[in-house]
């Protein structure tokens, strides 16, 4: 048996294991909260827009430009004036990933 | 080396290394950890939905009274006959469905040594992590002449269900011309702009519908949640509702139910219809869990939401003192996200996370008419606190299509913050 071959069937048996067995990786500080208002599921009436699986650039975009109190907002400039671009950045990246 | 032994080497270091990592050994040693969540309310329900989806490993039973759960935020409108109180109930069936125990009882006791609950089943559920949301309790001696027999003839309609319905009966039945009376209690409370929100739903009834009544709020305050917002809207609305601050007397200091009358330091009000909200402290399982202070709230480590008088047992929601955090729905279902990562990280082994928070409310104060308060919070000094350049309130001088923008967006929130509790 040749190691990586060997390497490689070893991580394919034990991946499944430990991806059963593991927490969900924690969402970045603050995004949590936004489910909130941003619905998480599917199907829900409401004109506040879902954040699961869109475009982290754009997630990220629209926070800096309601900080920077260039979009007009209701409550999303008030909240965003409390992240920092990294926070922002971090929460952005997180949602584009949630399904 | 054979290939044999390299095999056996190397899976030893690799499982012996994912331990390390994300594994700690004594959760592979024992049984899944076990949390009890004490109360199925938004902070409650939260936590566990929460914990469930941070990790399936933890074994989560959900303490709760009631079958159907009334949800406060929104109630008003059913008080002022803008929606029906269905439309506040939801039940537990698909937290059940999630992989959560949900057991239907109270729980009488806890004994933080042999870390158990006591239930009114005469069961004893075990834990390893204690989640305390009770929500608030009324202080029935907070407030002479009013107490439980009274509250069914001057409803505080302050927890939703019956109480909202009667309030809204009382109402109903009021003849045009009527005097409605709301007492709003000192701070700290549930819901700070509810009273003010409940006022100003209640004017739009009276308004509508018998636009010769009176409504008068008497408060023990001199400053409100959005008063400026309020109190624009009122002037511009609702030229029959009086608001009657601390310093002009209007702390109520008693209640007489047969004379229908409130009296404050300054004089005696008569009511037709009489709305006490009267004072409050955290539900009453915390004090039975030795986890309220002398204010009768619980004090928390701002960052897992532990106690800080017992250890092993979280509280959250309107039960906590939460600082800068309002006791409001949002802030509720915000610290139970929280509080399970904590909680996890911690039966894990694992150091918490530093959390950072939102809460937003929304009121109503016409159908059409919404705004709101908004706030960003952290841990700091020992206490959550409100992100500096963050929050505040809706722009005094915003236009109607505002106000009117910020109504569908509560609307669309308490769709989507009942979804994620209880859909």
């Amino acid at each position: 048996m040749n190691a990586p071959r060997f390497f490689a069937a070893a991580a394919f048996l034990l991946a499944p294991m430990i991806g059963a067995m593991a927490a969900a990786p924690e969402s970045p500080a603050g995004a949590s909260s936004c489910s909130g208002c941003h619905p998480a599921n599917t199907g829900i009436d409401t004109p506040i827009p879902r954040l699961n699986g869109r475009n982290a650039a754009e997630i990220s975009e629209q926070m800096k430009t309601f900080r920077a109190g260039q979009r007009s907002a209701t409550v999303m400039g008030r909240i965003a004036k409390g992240f920092s671009d990294d926070e922002i950045e971090a929460i952005a990246a997180w949602y584009a990933e949630q399904r | 080396m054979t290939p044999k032994h390299s095999r056996r080497n190397f899976l030893k270091l690799t499982v012996g290394g994912a331990s390390a990592s994300l594994l700690p050994l004594p959760a592979i040693a024992q049984a899944a950890p076990r949390v009890v969540v004490v109360g199925g309310g938004f902070a409650g329900a939260s936590t566990a939905r929460a914990l469930r989806k941070a990790d399936p490993r933890i074994a989560i039973t959900l303490v709760e009274t009631s079958r159907i759960f009334t949800a406060c935020p929104f109630s008003n409108g059913v008080i002022a006959g803008l929606r029906e109180l269905p439309a506040q109930q939801f039940g537990y069936e698909r937290i059940s469905a999630g992989g959560i125990a949900v057991v239907f009882a109270s729980a009488t006791g806890v004994e933080p040594q042999k870390k158990t609950v006591a239930l009114s089943t005469g069961q004893r559920l075990d834990y390893d992590r204690l989640v305390v949301a009770p929500g608030i309790d009324i202080r029935w001696d907070g407030l002479p002449g009013y107490d439980e027999a009274v509250a069914e003839q001057m409803p505080h309609a302050w927890k939703a269900g019956e109480q909202t319905l009667l309030l809204r009966r009382q109402l109903e039945a009021m003849s045009d011309g009527g005097t409605v009376i709301i007492s709003a209690p000192a701070n700290p409370f549930r819901c700070p702009p509810g009273p003010y929100e409940r006022a100003s739903l209640i004017a739009y009834y009276l308004k509508t519908t018998k636009p010769r009544s009176k409504l008068i709020v008497l408060d023990a305050k001199d400053q409100f949640s959005k008063q400026r917002l309020f109190q624009n809207a009122w002037a511009e609305l609702y030229p029959n509702l009086e608001w009657v601050g601390l310093s002009k007397g209007g702390k109520v200091t008693s209640v007489d139910v047969t004379a229908r009358t409130l009296t404050t330091d300054f004089g005696t009000y008569k009511a037709d219809v009489a709305n006490v909200i009267p004072p409050q402290k955290a539900g009453r399982i915390a004090d039975l869990a030795g986890v309220t202070d002398r204010t009768g709230w619980c004090p928390i480590d701002p960052a897992t939401f532990e106690s800080r008088l017992v250890p092993g047992i979280h509280v959250v929601g309107d039960a906590a003192i939460a600082g800068g955090m309002p006791k409001s729905a949002f802030s509720a279902n915000a610290q139970a996200k929280a509080c399970a990562f904590a909680v996890a990280a911690l039966l894990a082994g694992r150091k918490p996370a530093e959390p950072k928070l939102i809460n937003t409310c929304y009121s109503l104060v016409a159908p059409d008419y919404g705004i709101t308060v908004a706030g960003v919070y952290r841990p700091v000094n020992g206490m959550l606190t409100d992100v500096e350049g963050a929050g505040g309130v809706s722009p005094t001088d915003a236009p109607h299509s505002t106000r009117a923008l910020e109504a569908k967006f509560a609307d669309g929130w308490f769709k989507t913050i009942t979804n994620e509790v209880f859909g």
